[in-house]
Formats: structure tokens, sequence, C-alpha cells
């Protein structure tokens, strides 16, 4: 063997090392999601006596009442899928009459946008609580504790980055598509929802993948606009309110984890070339 | 109505043109009205809202028409005497500058080892760039386990590694030993992603460079030197400002793997020793049940992270002229 092929071997398997140690904390949660509280403590590091556990510690957190996993799952689902299919038609609409207009108040406005993408959530959280109670005094609907409340926060936060992708790409796309279109007597918002609106199909993607990631994940806003332990929880907080109700119990804790991730990796199984392609288009615009 | 020139066939024209112009501004105004709205909700009018809040007495349970009074400056002064912001302040920023090191060290060597010919390359970028699929919260109850648990039992296995399994030793239990696990599962959390980026950069550089220089005899570490990192310049700028933006607002990962902890004294006063600044921001708030005082360190941490941001930035895109 000479050296070049050597150095070939040894890259392959300390790679290969390293995959596996970068993964093993995945696997840790996956063995001991088999395991009794008392094998656990006793053996963290072996595999389980009897995979049997795991189907029990499973069974367990699905019906748990502290957790009420169903319902998060659902109310994650919800939250996500509402403020993605708002902020995509929204930013997408906007993205567009931004780029059509040339006009100083268009310009301003799409400033304002961008600007914001600097505010860190910090400094607009405790406001917004107050703020919103006050709203929902006076208008009557409530916002804390709601999906109304949630989503539209979660437009309001995600929508600068989105209109940008948006307009980056519609900036693309040329007027006399738009004009054959109006020719053709085609009215000014049909325009949109018929022929440039199935054209972003790309950087509609994208956008989801950003936003649904950030969504899905995101702790903080929930647990300031929804709250712990309340009627609608997601999955995050409600893996932190168990967590906090069962300190220590590393079985219960472990099952819960591993169902929390396991939405994630599989829409990630089958979306990957989207996700990764779109995390990288987000990052480098 | 504009003067009449040329008759009625002119004016018919010129209300279509007017009809076009007006429904052209109908339509731009509808279109923006929902995002302008959910803008001005929850970003313009709090924005405006915690900048004079971080100004008064506030209180969470304050009311906007009665109670909040003006107090000038004090909260900000009273943060800064405050011997805990101090400290979350510095160990933030020791946090942000070492996962900034970390990462994109981590996150280059990976690029450049799956953007090799292995075998299973395509595989593994998969599995570098997982946990980042998952959010920080659940990331770091993972992590608590494998300090708290998995550690100590490596060391009851593994005979060199015996300290590890002392209780007194526990990683977490100790406030610079939980810091830099903070910033292993930090690295472990982003380093992937920011690999994604490196890959993307890599694979753009043209092939003819590098056959050039190997006909010229260069070696792979000079091809490294002189080709990729700067081609990959402008990579580095941005991965750069997102690991420092990230790292600087870490808070999910904080709350679960080490909630603040452990306590410790500074300046005579127990503090949490792993704090980061967006943890003790919302533990003023509500912990100590001081908004206005969380308010306005949250303005703090807003100043700060801009200029740093801003600085970052310009000097990455003078460095990227220069390579």
């Amino acid at each position: 063997m000479n050296d070049q092929k050597k150095g070939v071997w040894v890259a392959e398997f300390g790679t290969a090392l390293l995959f596996v140690l970068f993964l093993l904390p995945f696997g840790l949660v996956l063995i001991n999601s088999a395991k009794t509280a008392f094998e656990i403590t006793q053996y963290p590091m072996a595999l389980p006596s009897d995979w049997g556990n795991f189907t029990g510690n499973v069974v367990k957190i699905w019906t748990s009442e502290a957790i009420r996993y169903p319902s998060s799952l659902l109310a994650s689902f919800l939250v996500t899928a509402l403020s993605l299919g708002a902020i995509n038609l929204l930013s997408a609409q906007a993205g567009w009459v931004l780029v059509r207009n040339k006009t100083r108040t268009s310009s301003a406005i799409f400033l304002l946008f961008i600007a914001a993408m600097v505010i860190p959530f910090q400094i607009v959280m405790f406001p917004l609580l107050t703020w919103f109670r006050l709203v929902s005094k006076f208008t009557g609907i409530p916002l804390l504790r709601t999906y109304t409340g949630i989503v539209l926060s979660y437009v309001g936060f995600g929508l600068s980055l989105s209109i940008f992708m948006f307009h980056g790409f519609i900036k693309s796309i040329p007027l006399e598509l738009e004009e054959a279109a109006t020719i053709d007597g085609c009215k000014k918002h049909e325009t949109f929802y018929r022929i440039i609106f199935p054209i972003l199909t790309p950087i509609h993607a994208t956008v989801l993948v950003l936003n649904g990631i950030w969504i899905w994940n995101d702790f903080l806003l929930p647990l300031l606009v929804l709250g712990k332990g309340n009627r609608i929880q997601t999955i995050p907080l409600a893996v932190s309110n168990f967590a906090g109700a069962f300190v220590k119990q590393w079985d219960l804790i472990l099952t819960a984890i591993l169902l929390a991730m396991i939405p994630v990796i599989v829409f990630f199984l089958f979306a990957q070339k989207y996700i990764v392609k779109g995390m990288v288009a987000g990052s480098i615009k | 109505m504009p003067p009449s020139l040329g008759g009625p066939g002119f004016s018919a024209a010129w209300g279509a043109i007017m009809n076009k112009k007006r429904e052209n501004s109908l339509i731009f105004w509808l279109f923006l009205a929902p995002v302008l709205f959910a803008f001005l909700m929850v970003e313009i009018i709090p924005f405006l809202m915690g900048a004079w809040y971080s100004f008064t007495n506030w209180t969470s349970s304050a009311r906007i028409d009665g109670g909040i009074r003006f107090v000038g400056l004090d909260n900000y002064i009273g943060s800064f005497k405050d011997p805990a912001f101090g400290y979350s302040f510095g160990i933030t920023l020791v946090y942000t500058v070492m996962n900034m090191v970390f990462i994109n060290f981590v996150a280059f060597a990976l690029a450049l080892l799956v953007t090799s010919k292995l075998k299973l390359r395509n595989i593994y970028r998969v599995g570098f760039f997982v946990p980042n699929l998952i959010g920080g919260l659940i990331l770091g109850y993972i992590w608590q386990f494998v300090f708290n648990n998995a550690v100590p039992a490596l060391g009851k296995i593994v005979p060199f590694l015996s300290p590890l399994s002392a209780s007194e030793n526990l990683i977490l239990g100790n406030n610079t030993a939980a810091l830099m696990a903070l910033v292993a599962v930090g690295t472990w959390q982003y380093a992937g992603y920011v690999m994604m980026i490196y890959i993307a950069a890599i694979e753009n550089v043209p092939v003819e460079l590098h056959e050039a220089a190997m006909i010229d005899g260069a070696t792979p570490f000079a091809r490294l030197r002189k080709i990729t990192i700067p081609m990959a310049a402008q990579a580095f700028t941005i991965t750069m400002f997102l690991t420092l933006v990230n790292s600087f607002k870490q808070f999910d990962v904080n709350v679960s793997l080490t909630s603040g902890g452990p306590s410790t004294m500074y300046q005579g006063k127990p503090i949490l020793g792993t704090e980061l600044l967006a943890l003790n921001i919302y533990n003023t708030a509500f912990l100590s049940n001081n908004l206005a005082a969380g308010q306005a360190r949250a303005v703090v941490f807003f100043f700060v992270l801009a200029i740093v941001a801003i600085v970052q930035v310009s000097v990455n895109k003078k460095k990227e002229i220069e390579l």
C-alpha cells in the first residue's frame, strides 16, 4: 500500500469515527428510551436489557397528562402550518408589489422591513405581551394563549426575511410576462395569483424550510405568547414543562425527547434536498 | 380632470390610464396591508413601547393608563451596577468568541473532509447536519443527560477517565467546565449547518485552478491556503456573522443544559455561573419581577449586538478584498 492510499484510508476511517461520535448523543437517547429508570442510572452506556421497555415508555409518554403529547404535536403542527401558509402568501404578495412599484413609498417600506431584521427578539418580547394584553382588552380578541396571537407573531417576525427572499427572486422575472397577461385581459391581482405565484415555487420552498425549522423548534416566543402548561402548547414547551416536572426521571424525559425528534427526522428524510438547499440559500442571501 | 385636448376619444383613454393607476395603487396597498399590520403589531409598536418602558418603573402588574412613572436612566445605571449583568456580559463575550472559533474551525474541517473523495461523503454530510434540525431546547436536555449520566458512566468503565465518575467532578457542576460544555454543544449544534455553507463555497472553486496549481507542483496544503480559503472569503463573512449573532442570542440551550447554573460568587454577590445575556434578561424580568430593568438590558443587548455585528462584517469585507 502506498502513502497516498494509506492517507485515503485514514481519512475514510477518521471521518466515519467522527460521524459516529457526532450522532452518538442521539443513539444514547434511543437506547435509554428502552430502559427503566434504575437501569439508566446504573448503565447509561449499555444496550437495554429488554427492548420491550421501549413500548411501555412510549405509551407512558403518549398518555401522560403532564406532557399531553398528542395535543402538543397537533398544536405544533397547526402553529407551524398556519404561520407558514400566512407568511408565504402574504410575503409573496408584498414582495411582488414592492418590486413592481418603483415609488419612494415603496422603497421606503422595503427598507423598513430589511432594517427590522437586525432587531433581536429580546428587545420587543416584554412590551409585546403588554401590548397584546392591551389590544385584547379593547377589542375583545384574545391574543395571548391563542393561535391567533402566535400566528400573528410569527408572521410579524418572519416576514422581513421572507419578503427579502421573494423580492430578490421577483426582480429577475421579466416584466413582459405580466404585460402580456394584462394585454390578454388579466386583472392586476389575477396576474399575480395566476402568473407570478406559480413561478415562485423554488423560493416558496426556501422560505418554507427556513421559517418551518425556526417555528417548529422555537421555544422563547411560544413560552411568552402561549405560556407554560396552558391549553395550547407546542412540543418544545411540552418537553420543557415535562422535564421541569419530572426532574431526573430520564426514562420518561428521554422517551419524550425521542418522540419530539421523530417528526423532524422523518420530515427531513423525505425533504432532505430542499431543506439543505433552502437553509444554505437563506444564509447566503 | 385634465384639460380636454382631443375630444371624447382622448378623455376615454385618459380615463383608462387613471383607472389603471387607481387599480395599481389599490392593489399596492391591499397586498401590503396584512404584512404592514403584522409588522406594526409585533415589531414597531412593541419596539417603541420598549424604548419608553426602559426609562420607567414598569412592572408586570402595572397598567399603561396609570402607575408608570418616568425614572430616567435608573434602570440602565442599576443594570450596570448589578454584578450579575456584568458577569453575564463577560461570559457571553467569551462564549461568543469561542463559539465562533470552534464552529467555524470544525465546520471548515468537516467541509474539506466531505468534499474530498470519501465513499460515504453524502451520508456524512447529512449526519453532521442533523443536530441543526432539532431545537436547541431539546439538544440541551440530551447533553444534560450526556454530561450528568453518560460521562460519569464512562469514567467508571475506562480506567484513565476515572476522575470523571466522581460526583464532585461533574462537568455541569463547575462554572468554567459548564461554560465549555455550552460551547461544545453550540459547536455540535451549528457546525453542520455552517459546513453546508462552506461546502457550497468550496464546490464553487473552479477545478482548473486546482489543476493548474497541481501541475506547478503545489502541495495540498498550499492549494488550501492559496486557493480554497481566499476563494471562500465571502462565505467566511457570512458564517462569521451567523455564528456571531446566533451565539450572542443563545437562550434555548442555556435554559435546558445549565439553566444558568451552578451558582457562584462574583464581586461579593451570589450569581448564576453560566447565565448568558439572553437568559439574564429573561430572568431579570420574570424571576426578579423587574420588567423595566429587563427591558433596559434588552436595549443594551440590542446596541452591543448591532455594533459588534457591523464591526465584524466590515472587518471581514476588508479581508475579502485583501485575500
